[in-house]
């Protein structure tokens, strides 16, 4: 009934929002009730959560198809992603009541904006594919539209382009998919699609249009191409939904498909995601370190996490097909954990993004620094986001992949000896991206947000509205909360996952709250509210301690110069130098990153240059070629517009006379 | 109505000799032979249906025979005639295909037609299943000698031979309405009106009617 009453809520906002015209009063106004809807529907799917096991009733409004009503239902796995999703909405709504006002044109946002969120949430509480797709479809759409907001500029026009063909192609793929899991009969209702067997070819196909489908909208390698140009597109708070949550939505829509409705997929398929969950994590952080662009690397950031989250998706579909069900349920509450943890950290970081590129203007890491000084309250909080997205204890990303990990380490029980082997690869894959994404946000934070200012625009930063940095805070606070209280998160999130593994599985069984013991109180076991609780203690005992019996004289000195002195911001380290000894390392082949130094010779005054060339295999090998393919096809094919009349007459005269070959061969069977 | 033995045999060889003077049309070097033969064809039509009419008991059919041998058997093969006289056309077929090849493809479609319509058909009566091969092999017989001719009277030939195939699919089965084949009838001969006036405005304009000729003509080819 709440969920009901905010999503009508939603789509009259968006009424709302054209009406609203030129006046910012009004913008703030549809932002602040996006803000009550998303809390509206935040608490119906706690609530649901907090219920007992089981599906909430369905409801069936007769709208759509005329032979078909539309079917809704909220159960548990709805009702996790409708708290991850309206935890983001909600900040986001909050952030964009003061951000509204420094938006170039409010009014080709305020609209959609609602309209986005409307889609989102109803793609979790479909409950056939029609719905689903029509919703997911909203989604994409009003996301299209948002992306576009600044369409001034020719590089957000082709991002929409290269979004729009994307979209279009995981529609078109997530279409298929649901028509095979409906058969011949045309059951179009999930609960009728749970109850189909499907034969191995089907069951195949099913499963790898899902993950071409909703990877495409998740930012998997290699159709990850869009993702880094169409979330920085947007306005910043809608970039943090679609990076922080519509990924999301999009797993979500894979985990509807792999676990549930299609309920039997092989082992392969598991070991072939861990696979490219494995090489997008890789790839995506390596991409993020050689961005410039703060959004850019956020979105790349994006790519990697989703990757880490489908090698707990993976995973837990390989132990969930080998009989494992304790460890099925295990890395799926794992991947769901991290779904909800990136959920938050992410958004908060483009938040802050917004909030750098709202008060300096400038979106460059080489153009920022110095900025903690000047925006204290979304340093700090950006240095929580960092922290939590690279994995620091007792941050909440932390516990999500040391869980990941945990059941990694179970992987080689499996029976099969691609799997005995596979899964260490795959996890040192994982391991090598956790290290990279820390050296990545600390390149990032620390050129953004310390040392001295290497733009005027830096310098001049100005305050942000109460609004902005008070969203920041939130979120920052849910990452502390998060990671100091796994053990009821992980409660909350083995209710979810008992419907999908057949088996109840609490992460904290051996040693009782608070300590997380994923395999065994002796294999390993954590516990944040611990680690927080001492950090706390240890921390005012310090304090106390040094107030005590400490000194009170005060010295000053002037800080560590390296040995020069030099009073120019120009010789600071750079976000291009951090990332150099990472780019000659691991670029160098894969990206074919190459430097060319412009020495100039003795005598001229110009100042020598070093360029930087890198490459992005994918596009130009894979998405670039399949463009010469086509554009070589259409040549082709474009001569059949001058044939003479005969040769037409020619075409469908062999046309028909193979129509009726083939219906005659099969008449012959 | 039980069918004797007799009428199959006599529909059986009326609708053969429509197919044979498919095939005759394709052999003709000539064009004047061409739409003697095509006369012929239509004169068999009228034959078949109305032999259909009498063994069916079916009155109306008698009319679209009448309506088959007064347009297809006279009027189209005389104004085509005059046509080509008044013109001054080129009398020899333009082949695109050597004669040879053309027929053993006709073979072929004959024989595919025969394989495709007697399987699908298992539950109809002989007769209707026969007849229905036979036409769809004057159809494809038709669609062949418009892709193999040049000569625009010859592709409208073609044309109307393709027509002559779906009349005897039409009398063949029964049920099919008067109307739909006395309109088939009139549109045939309006088709044929066109034909004729822009025979007169090709000539006019290119001094041919050699379809090769006007495709040099058209604007988009250089």
């Amino acid at each position: 009934m709440l969920i009901a009453a905010a999503l009508s809520a939603l789509l009259a906002l968006a009424v709302l929002g054209v009406l609203a015209g030129g006046e910012m009063w009004r913008h703030r106004v549809v932002y602040f009730c996006c803000a009550l809807a998303s809390l509206a529907l935040l608490i119906g799917g706690l609530k649901h959560l907090g219920q007992t096991p089981g599906t909430g009733p369905a409801i069936v409004l007769p709208i759509g198809l005329p032979w078909m009503a539309a079917h809704f239902r909220l159960d548990n796995l709805s009702a996790l992603f409708m708290v991850i999703v309206n935890l983001g909405t909600a900040a986001a709504s909050v952030y964009g009541i003061g951000y509204c006002s420094h938006l170039p044109e409010p009014r080709r946002v305020t609209p959609f904006f609602p309209l986005f969120l409307f889609g989102m949430n109803a793609v979790l509480i479909a409950d056939d594919a029609f719905m689903f797709l029509v919703s997911w479809e909203f989604m994409s759409l009003a996301s299209w539209l948002l992306v576009l907001a600044d369409h001034k500029n020719p590089e957000n026009r082709s991002a929409a382009m290269v979004y729009l063909m994307m979209a279009a192609f995981g529609t078109f793929c997530l279409l298929t998919c649901f028509g095979l899991l409906a058969g011949p009969e045309g059951a179009y209702s999930f609960p009728a699609m749970r109850g189909g067997v499907l034969e191995p070819m089907t069951g195949f196909l099913v499963v790898l249009l899902a993950v071409l489908g909703a990877g495409s909208k998740a930012g998997l390698v290699p159709l990850h191409a869009w993702l880094p140009l169409a979330h920085p597109a947007a306005p910043s708070h809608v970039s943090a939904l679609m990076s922080g949550v519509m990924t999301k939505v999009a797993l979500y829509g894979l985990i509807r498909i792999l676990f549930d409705l299609h309920g039997h997929v092989a082992w392969g398929w598991g070991a072939a995601l861990m696979v490219i969950g494995g090489i997008t994590a890789v790839m995506g952080v390596l991409y993020a370190i050689l961005q410039d662009d703060l959004k850019k690397l956020l979105a790349y950031s994006t790519v990697e996490n989703i990757g880490v989250v489908v090698i707990g998706l993976g995973l837990a579909l390989a132990f969930k097909d080998s009989g494992e069900k304790t460890l099925a349920a295990l890395a799926l509450v794992a991947g769901l954990y991290h779904m909800l943890n990136h959920a938050i950290f992410k958004t908060l970081l483009f938040l802050s993004a917004g909030a750098v590129i709202t008060a300096t203007g400038e979106r460059d890491l080489g153009k920022l620094g110095g900025l903690l000084k000047r925006m204290p309250w979304t340093g700090a909080a950006t240095l929580v986001g960092a922290a939590a997205i690279s994995a620091l204890p007792p941050l909440n990303g932390f516990v999500s992949e040391w869980l990941i990990f945990q059941s990694l380490f179970k992987g080689p029980g499996l029976p099969h000896w691609t799997m005995k082997f596979g899964v260490p690869v795959v996890g040192a894959m994982l391991a090598l991206a956790a290290a990279l994404a820390a050296t990545c946000f600390v390149r990032a934070y620390g050129i953004a947000f310390l040392g001295r200012p290497r733009s005027a625009a830096a310098a001049a930063a100005h305050r942000l509205p109460a609004s902005m940095r008070w969203t920041m805070a939130m979120l920052a606070v849910l990452c502390i909360v998060l990671g100091a209280i796994p053990v009821t998160v992980t409660d909350a999130l083995s209710g979810v996952v008992q419907p999908l593994t057949g088996v109840h599985f609490a992460v904290s069984a051996d040693l009782g709250w608070p300590w997380l013991s994923p395999v065994s109180s002796t294999r390993g076991s954590y516990s944040g509210t611990v680690l927080v609780m001492t950090g706390l203690s240890l921390f005012v005992i310090s304090i106390l301690l040094v107030h005590g019996f400490g000194t009170t004289k005060v010295r000053r000195a002037d800080a560590w110069d390296c040995g020069h002195a030099e009073d120019i911001p120009e010789t600071q380290y750079t976000g291009q130098s951090f990332a150099q000894p990472l780019r000659r390392v691991f670029c160098s082949s894969l990206f074919a990153a190459r430097e060319t130094v412009d020495m100039p010779e003795p005598g001229d005054q110009s100042p020598a240059r070093l360029t930087v060339r890198v490459i992005d295999p994918i596009w130009t090998y894979l998405y670039l070629g399949i463009l010469r393919v086509v554009d070589a096809i259409a040549d082709r094919v474009n001569r059949m517009q001058f044939l003479t009349v005969r040769r037409y007459l020619l075409m469908m005269f062999a046309t028909l006379v193979f129509m009726l070959l083939v219906v005659a061969a099969r008449q012959q069977k | 109505m039980p069918i004797s033995q007799l009428s199959y045999e006599m529909a059986h060889l009326i609708g053969a000799a429509v197919l044979m003077a498919g095939f005759q049309l394709l052999y003709q070097r000539r064009l004047f032979a061409v739409l003697n033969t095509f006369a012929f064809q239509a004169v068999a039509l009228a034959a078949a249906a109305a032999w259909q009419a009498h063994i069916q008991n079916a009155p109306h059919l008698y009319i679209t025979a009448g309506l088959a041998l007064v347009f297809k058997a006279m009027i189209v093969p005389f104004a085509l005639h005059w046509l080509v006289e008044k013109l001054g056309i080129h009398r020899t077929v333009e082949t695109a295909m050597s004669i040879g090849w053309t027929m053993m493809a006709g073979v072929a479609l004959v024989a595919l037609s025969i394989l495709l319509v007697l399987p699908v058909t298992v539950n109809a009566a002989a007769l209707t299943r026969e007849s229905l091969a036979l036409a769809m092999s004057v159809v494809l017989l038709g669609l062949l000698m418009m892709i193999t001719r040049h000569n625009a009277v010859t592709q409208v030939v073609g044309f109307m031979a393709l027509e002559n195939g779906l009349i005897l699919a039409a009398v063949s089965a029964k049920g099919m309405p008067l109307v739909v084949e006395i309109s088939i009838a009139f549109s045939v001969l309006v088709a044929m009106t066109l034909f004729g006036i822009f025979f007169f405005r090709i000539r006019e304009r290119f001094d041919t009617l050699d379809l090769n000729d006007l495709e040099t003509y058209r604007g988009d080819r250089q």
